[in-house]
């Protein structure tokens, strides 16, 4: 029956399904090389060595190149009691190259990570090896020091073998695998990387907080006054958005310090007392200060947009049906503002989950992020596998809150200005 | 808002509790950058205002910081100054092209995985600038432009670009794509129906894409201070390393040339934007 159907034929004798076909995939083909440029070049230059920095920051083979021979030879040997000989002789050939290529300092540091007090040890044996005879090796090393016949000192050897690891991930929250390969929690005093997540954390909330208190009411008036009033005001959210950060941030510097206007207001009006001016840079209040100014834009502008379609009947039915103005606010109002809030909250949450700039300049030690870390690894301890590590967790939570944007607002929905 | 007569005595209270929030936010979000502008011109080292000031004695003035800004020994401005607009400049360039070209094949009905590509490409604005600044890094200086204009144009074209094609996306949004195939019916070539229609309405988008991404390049810092080196200084790296180390009021100089800038950047943003609407017919 299917067969006795005639198909339509376009004018060159071609059915027109497979001609439509063809146009809409050569359309497809259009769109794509379109797109293409900028997808390859943001794929080189940013989304793989994103990628990249994970195997950066799994990275062990330091150790692991530098003995080659001796892991070959530990690769029979249970670990239980002391190595055989033929350990001891690959050992000995492999830290003979590092101590007569100079590099036998790295592997001593690294080492040392592993098992306290084997630096020590290890810069002996390079100083005796040279007078070490043929044969025999486990008898001429375990008299250069008797740790050598402590077999801890082997395990450790043997615990760098990975040419990965995960300890940078571990050490990002503050715990390590002990000697047994147990993985333990730091001593508590030394638990700094825990206090910075959760106050990152707690940054980013509170700032998101203040800016959501404080962008609804003037978000409402823009959103509500006529239009010539409300393009002057709109010009108070609009020049802080586009002024420089760091000129923002100076004048916070200015304005926060000891001697600055707003402790000469507190002191005029009597709150503090003129010897006795409060502290209000170099600590959390002026990164949280700073910040909740710096991305209040931020936050106006989603909401402004939602508020702006919001129609003024539906308050004025709310309240002809009965409701008083709050009943009205909170029944009909508020709800309908839901996907303006939602948006510059994650908007502004992602933006001061990051931040760097500001809590660098007037966030002092107290007020730091976890982003401050990440740089102050980068520049200044050269950890880059660890400054790598802590830049993906991060990452991580970014991109989980990206996705719950995405599946609330849709990025597409992203308007600026 | 003039509230009606027949108002109740606590609503009209509240009514103008609100305003007075309101006014006390928009003082918080604006006066910040007022502070700058007078003490730039203090004629003391110090960055408080001084009594003379205060009393608004001319001698308390002087315009000797901005002086020391353009002819100051050994200062680093005018190569910073210089380096920035080059940069800039060069990245805004880069952004639109690219931005433009991937929004006009985003805004294509027929693009496959659009959901999927356009997270990716907006992604740079999304991921943390200290994260794109150290994968950033690592990239440039393994293919050699670490403490280069080039790689610093290029990091700054990844981040510029999200912007362009936010508003270019919009923009098109409400592009009546028949008036193209009207062209190509009557025998245009692509080429030139981009140029001669589809270019001029969706330029207003692109411009004010463009003065994003200048407007993020000339004011990042993050990347340029893992990418540059002595020569690539730039103004924001001046000001940070000034921030750092010395409040000195040069640097409220710099700060209030730059709100001079920005005020700028803004009265044309606005400008292209009242355009855009007018031209897409979207009258509020």
């Amino acid at each position: 029956m299917s067969s006795e159907i005639q198909k339509i034929l376009s004018t060159d004798g071609i059915p027109l399904e497979e001609s439509l076909k063809k146009a809409e995939k050569k359309n497809k083909i259009k769109a794509f090389l379109l797109v293409t440029p900028l997808l390859l070049f943001l794929i080189i230059t940013y989304i793989i060595p994103i990628a990249d920095m994970f195997s950066r920051s799994i990275d062990d083979k330091m150790v692991t190149n530098m003995l080659p021979k001796t892991y070959k030879a530990m690769e029979q040997w249970d670990g239980k009691e002391l190595p055989p000989e033929e350990v001891f002789e690959a050992f000995y050939l492999d830290y003979k190259i590092l101590v007569e290529n100079k590099t036998a300092g790295k592997l001593q540091t690294q080492l040392n990570y592993e098992k306290n007090g084997f630096k020590s040890v290890l810069k002996k044996l390079a100083r005796k090896q040279k007078k070490f005879e043929d044969g025999n090796y486990k008898e001429q090393i375990m008299k250069v020091h008797k740790r050598w016949r402590n077999v801890e000192y082997w395990r450790a050897i043997k615990r760098r073998a990975p040419a990965y690891t995960y300890s940078k991930y571990l050490k990002g929250v503050d715990m390590y695998s002990n000697e047994d390969g147990k993985i333990v929690q730091v001593a508590e005093d030394r638990r700094i990387h825990r206090i910075l997540w959760s106050r990152t954390l707690e940054v980013a909330f509170f700032v998101t907080l203040f800016c959501f208190l404080m962008a609804y009411p003037i978000a409402h008036l823009l959103a509500t006054l006529p239009m010539k009033y409300s393009n002057l005001l709109m010009i108070c959210v609009l020049l802080p958005f586009w002024t420089s950060l760091l000129v923002r941030t100076a004048s916070w510097m200015i304005l926060l310090q000891q001697q600055g206007i707003v402790n000469d207001f507190f002191v005029w009006i009597g709150l503090v007392t003129d010897d006795n001016r409060p502290e209000m840079m170099y600590n959390k209040t002026g990164t949280y200060v700073a910040m909740t100014q710096i991305l209040l834009p931020f936050m106006v502008l989603p909401l402004y947009s939602v508020m702006k379609t919001i129609s003024p009947s539906l308050m004025r039915a709310g309240k002809s049906l009965g409701a008083t103005p709050a009943v009205a606010f909170f029944k009909v109002y508020f709800p309908l503002t839901i996907p303006g809030i939602g948006a510059g909250c994650l908007l502004v949450f992602i933006l001061a989950i990051g931040y760097y700039i500001t809590p660098a300049l007037v966030g002092g030690a107290s007020g730091t992020l976890i982003s401050n870390q990440i740089a102050y690894h980068m520049k200044s301890t050269l950890d880059w596998s660890f400054a790598s590590a802590m830049g993906l967790m991060l990452l991580t939570g970014v991109l989980v809150i990206y996705w719950i944007y995405n599946k609330l607002v849709g990025v597409d929905n992203i308007k600026l200005g | 808002m003039a509230l009606p007569k027949y108002t109740e005595p606590h609503y009209r209270i509240w009514h103008y509790f609100y305003l007075f929030v309101c006014g006390c936010v928009f003082f918080f979000l604006i006066a910040p950058l007022f502070v700058i502008f007078p003490l730039s011109f203090n004629a003391e080292e110090f960055l408080v205002f001084t009594d003379g000031m205060k009393r608004l004695d001319p001698d308390a003035f002087s315009t000797r910081w901005y002086k020391d800004m353009v002819y100051g020994t050994k200062n680093p401005w005018g190569l910073a100054a210089k380096n920035s607009f080059i940069i800039a400049i060069f990245a805004t360039i880069g952004s639109i092209i690219l931005g433009t070209l991937a929004a006009l094949g985003l805004s294509s009905r027929h693009m496959p995985y659009k959901g999927l590509i356009m997270a990716t490409l907006i992604s740079p604005m999304i991921v943390p600038l200290i994260i794109s600044g150290v994968a950033i890094f690592f990239f440039m200086a393994k293919v050699g432009l670490a403490a280069t204009h080039l790689g610093i144009i290029l990091a700054h074209i990844i981040l510029g670009t999200p912007f362009v094609v936010i508003t270019v996306t919009a923009t098109l949004s409400g592009f009546d794509h028949s008036i193209t195939r009207a062209a190509s019916s009557l025998g245009s070539n692509p080429f030139n129906t981009f140029m001669k229609i589809t270019l001029p309405l969706i330029l207003p988008g692109v411009i004010s894409g463009g003065l994003f991404a200048f407007v993020t390049s000339f004011d990042e810092v993050v990347v340029v201070l893992f990418l540059a080196g002595l020569d690539n200084t730039t103004i924001p790296i001046q000001m940070w390393t000034g921030l750092r180390e010395q409040l000195s009021p040069t640097i409220l100089a710099v700060a209030t040339c730059l709100i001079v800038l920005s005020v700028l950047i803004l009265v044309t943003a606005e400008l292209l934007r009242r355009r855009s609407e007018r031209l897409r017919g979207i009258n509020r």
